[in-house]
């Protein structure tokens, strides 16, 4: 039956598809957003949406479709229908680090979807408790490596951010801590807070008001340059440790077979809602990175999904459920 | 004390304004109907309502999406109490007395003490935030995960001690309560735990699903076995507001409740769901003729119904001051302020004053609202009793279908509550209770995580569970209340109790 209603709706389809890609979109936009409303990627949803949605002329609904790393929600919109009406906001766990970290996913990052572009990054930073016996980077560097048997790193659970962002620098710095997991960033923050575990790595936007406040420590941002929104934390580069080069990135895929024109016409909604000044002050002010003009093409977003996925994978490979 | 003062004017300034009325008005409303609605729960209203606040100022915004979170707990009560659905775990104890009453012909009075003591609850709690916000948020960092482990041990035992009947049942339910709470993806390894390799076993069992299929699904099948059960409801309401004596009843649990939920609210690890079980399980120890209860005792729905909203609304400080969410209605409120460029956190409050007080100070007219919106409509929610249940029950089960599917948009959870709505009904049919089960469906996904996460930090050390005072000192009133519940001579009279 179900097949019978998709050869049916190809057929009509094929017959009208020149002309819905003219009109498109003639009704709302339904963006899959693969985790709860109110987290980083869903923030950033909503505000590029907004402003798409003035563009495009149709609204752009935000549906949260949260579950097993995002991977639930992206592989929802990689079987939705290839018309443009589908899109979701992917991001470096979605699209770089579930490969390695889940052996049955149904899609494949670099194939099955149909680049708009990158929206905005947000940069990871080392943080530690306040408690933490080192000035700098180069002093947490030394005392995690003497201490290694009694550290604890706090992550927010295999397959988020800080799990990933967490691994990979442990794997640089060549130790192995034991490893506290917690259900999302909040309780994580709140023990970090407490003191009672050691250090994490996550994205600013959830650390930041934390490190202003002055309840816990920030070593090092791990991007070429600093924050405007948190000024006085020195890059990684700056701070000893220059391959730590990490953002959870966010960007816009539609399902593969999305016609041409429809990408193209979602990429320049992109792209003019990240020139816009007020879209952008909101990103800013999350810490968040906007992409140059370069680097929010479709291809961009390509080359990045490709490069996301070999570098994540040997680091990862193995840690998530079989 | 004058700054407490200034403090407060500045926030009812900003509450009382016109446009900040209506908001709160609209929130309270939007709050209510959705809480009465089974399974229509706040979290997929905030949800869907996040667009719209684009366009309101952010302390607008939030006044009214503060709003809808307690008015949902105001009008979660409605429904726990008329048609025995708990739309979210804190209502889960309320069903219990609040739908005995409501079967005994005491609909009303039940109504009515629940919005009474939610309205003290609530502005003890404003009170307790705008003094004590600060400092009291210096609690929830001395709970780490040795202490809630702890604290939920002691949760476990008081789920014991309230389950009427056999002791040997209450904690066979728990203990399926706590299994089914590890079905799902392993927290530190990301393994897949009883899943079947099905997909939607992967995140677990939503806590909607088990409550609306348990009790509301379940609920309705019996009641369409035994016809003249409703008619029990349509006898003539009498009386809706409570009397003297009534209301006499109902102060001293109403002020306990308060004090245990306003505390346990404050912890960021999700204590506020502890609030009613323990303010249940106190009242039952402490009342004369604990035999009562279960079977519409007054103060089985005042103390926990002032628990809830206490804590519901204490809920707020770990947000507001520590900038950590404690729930995932607390966490889409975070959402909705960066998505307004203010980043929750301790410096709210020095560096949007207006926005910190307006809302504490607008938690309190909402309050006010509420008892305004809900004491004239109680006639309301009791009329629709009446209504003939051969047209209410097909609705009740529309609202549940389409409530559970707005919460994940996933039609499995759909077929899922009506498969845990026939195992409720087989849990009836052989007199077991569905309330320990589904507190251990709650209290075992977190004590679960909490232990293995404080013998990560131990590095496999049982000692740390004793060592840490606060962690010591709430297993030592576990056990003390385990050996209590245990004793021969209280377990004959629980017996004589359960075979009457």
């Amino acid at each position: 039956m179900k097949s019978l209603i998709l050869a049916a709706a190809a057929v009509v389809g094929f017959g009208t598809a020149a002309l819905a890609q003219d009109n498109y979109p003639v009704r709302q936009v339904t963006m899959i957003v693969p985790f709860a409303a109110g987290g980083p990627t869903d923030v950033v949803a909503r505000i590029v949406g907004d402003h798409m949605s003035k563009t495009l002329g149709q609204q752009i609904v935000v549906e949260n479709v949260a579950g097993a790393g995002g991977t639930t929600g992206i592989t929802r919109g990689a079987q939705a229908a290839p018309d443009g009406y589908t899109i979701m906001m992917g991001h470096m766990g979605t699209h770089g680090a579930a490969p390695a970290l889940y052996a049955n996913l149904k899609y494949d990052p670099a194939k099955d979807f149909a680049p708009i572009g990158l929206a905005a990054g947000t940069p990871i930073l080392i943080v530690a408790k306040k408690d933490f016996p080192a000035p700098d980077l180069k002093g947490f560097i030394a005392y995690v490596k003497a201490n290694e048997a009694k550290i604890n790193m706090a992550h927010a659970g295999v397959g988020s951010v800080s799990h990933s962002t967490g691994v990979l620098l442990n794997a640089q710095l060549g130790i192995k801590p034991a490893m506290i997991a917690y259900r999302g960033t909040g309780p994580a923050l709140n023990d970090l807070m407490a003191n009672s575990v050691d250090y994490m790595a996550d994205q600013i936007v959830n650390v930041a008001p934390q490190i202003a406040a002055g309840t816990i420590k920030a070593y090092a941002i791990a991007t070429p340059e600093r924050s405007p929104a948190l000024p006085n934390v020195p890059t990684t580069k700056e701070a000893g440790l220059p391959d730590y080069q990490v953002s959870a990135w966010n960007a816009v895929f539609a399902p593969k077979g999305t016609p041409a024109p429809i990408v193209a016409k979602l990429s320049a909604a992109l792209d003019k809602a990240l020139d816009d000044e007020n879209t952008r002050k909101r990103l800013l002010e999350l810490g968040g990175v906007i992409p140059d003009k370069a680097g929010r093409t479709p291809a961009a977003l390509q080359t990045l999904v490709e490069s996301e996925v070999a570098r994540w994978n040997p680091i990862l490979k193995g840690m998530g459920e079989k | 004390m004058t700054d407490f003062l200034a403090n407060l004017a500045l926030g009812f300034g900003v509450a009382l304004t016109l446009q900040n009325i209506l908001l709160c008005f609209i929130g309270c409303l939007v709050g209510t109907l959705i809480g009465v609605l089974p399974g229509v729960g706040p979290i997929a209203t905030i949800a869907m309502l996040l667009p719209i606040t684009f366009n309101i100022d952010p302390v607008g915004a939030l006044i009214m999406l503060a709003g809808i979170y307690y008015g949902a707990q105001y009008g979660g009560s409605t429904t726990a109490i008329l048609v025995n659905i708990p739309g979210e775990a804190t209502s889960v104890v309320t069903a219990i007395d609040g739908h005995m009453m409501a079967r005994n012909g005491r609909a009303g009075i039940a109504l009515g003490v629940a919005a009474i003591g939610s309205f003290f609850a609530g502005t003890v709690a404003t009170l307790l935030i705008a003094a004590l916000g600060a400092p009291l948020s210096r609690l929830a960092l001395l709970f780490t995960a040795p202490e809630y482990f702890s604290l939920m041990v002691m949760g476990l035992v008081f789920a014991v001690v309230l389950a009427r009947g056999s002791i040997l049942k209450a904690i066979s339910m728990i203990v399926l309560g706590v299994l089914l709470s590890t079905i799902g993806n392993d927290l530190e390894t990301g393994e897949e735990r009883m899943t079947f390799g099905l997909a939607f076993l992967a995140e677990g069992i939503d806590f909607a699903v088990l409550a609306m299929g348990l009790f509301g699904i379940a609920e309705i099948l019996r009641s369409l076995e035994e016809s003249e059960s409703r008619d029990v409801v349509r006898r003539p309401i009498g009386r809706l507001l409570p009397s003297l004596q009534d209301l006499k009843e109902c102060v001293n649990p109403v002020l306990r409740g308060t004090a245990i939920g306003a505390v346990l609210g404050i912890l960021p690890g999700n204590g506020a769901v502890l609030g009613p079980f323990a303010s249940y399980a106190v009242e039952k120890k402490i009342a004369r003729d604990p035999s009562r209860f279960g079977r519409g005792a007054i103060e089985g729905v005042a103390g926990p119904e002032s628990a809830n909203n206490a804590g519901a609304q204490t809920s707020f400080i770990p947000l507001l001051t520590l900038g950590i969410p404690p729930n995932a209605v607390m966490a889409l409120m975070v959402g909705a302020m960066t998505i307004k460029g203010i980043i929750p956190g301790p410096q709210v409050m020095t560096k949007n004053p207006n926005l910190f007080w307006g809302m504490i100070a607008s938690m309190w007219v909402g309050n006010l609202m509420l008892l305004i919106i809900n004491l004239p409509l109680v006639g309301l929610w009791v009329r629709l009793l009446k209504v003939p249940y051969r047209l209410l029950f097909p609705s009740i089960l529309i609202f549940c279908g389409i409530g559970i599917y707005s919460i994940g948009s996933q039609p499995i959870d759909v077929m899922l509550i009506a498969l845990f709505g026939l195992i409720g009904y087989g849990f009836i049919k052989v007199g077991f209770e569905p309330a320990p089960l589904l507190l251990g469906f709650v209290l075992g996904k977190l004590m679960e995580e909490n232990l293995r996460r404080a013998l990560s930090l131990s590095r496999g050390d049982p000692m740390i569970f004793f060592e840490r005072p606060i962690s010591a000192v709430l297993l030592v009133i576990a056990f003390a209340a385990l050996a209590v519940a245990l004793l021969p001579s209280i377990r004959r009279e629980r017996d004589e109790v359960f075979t009457e």
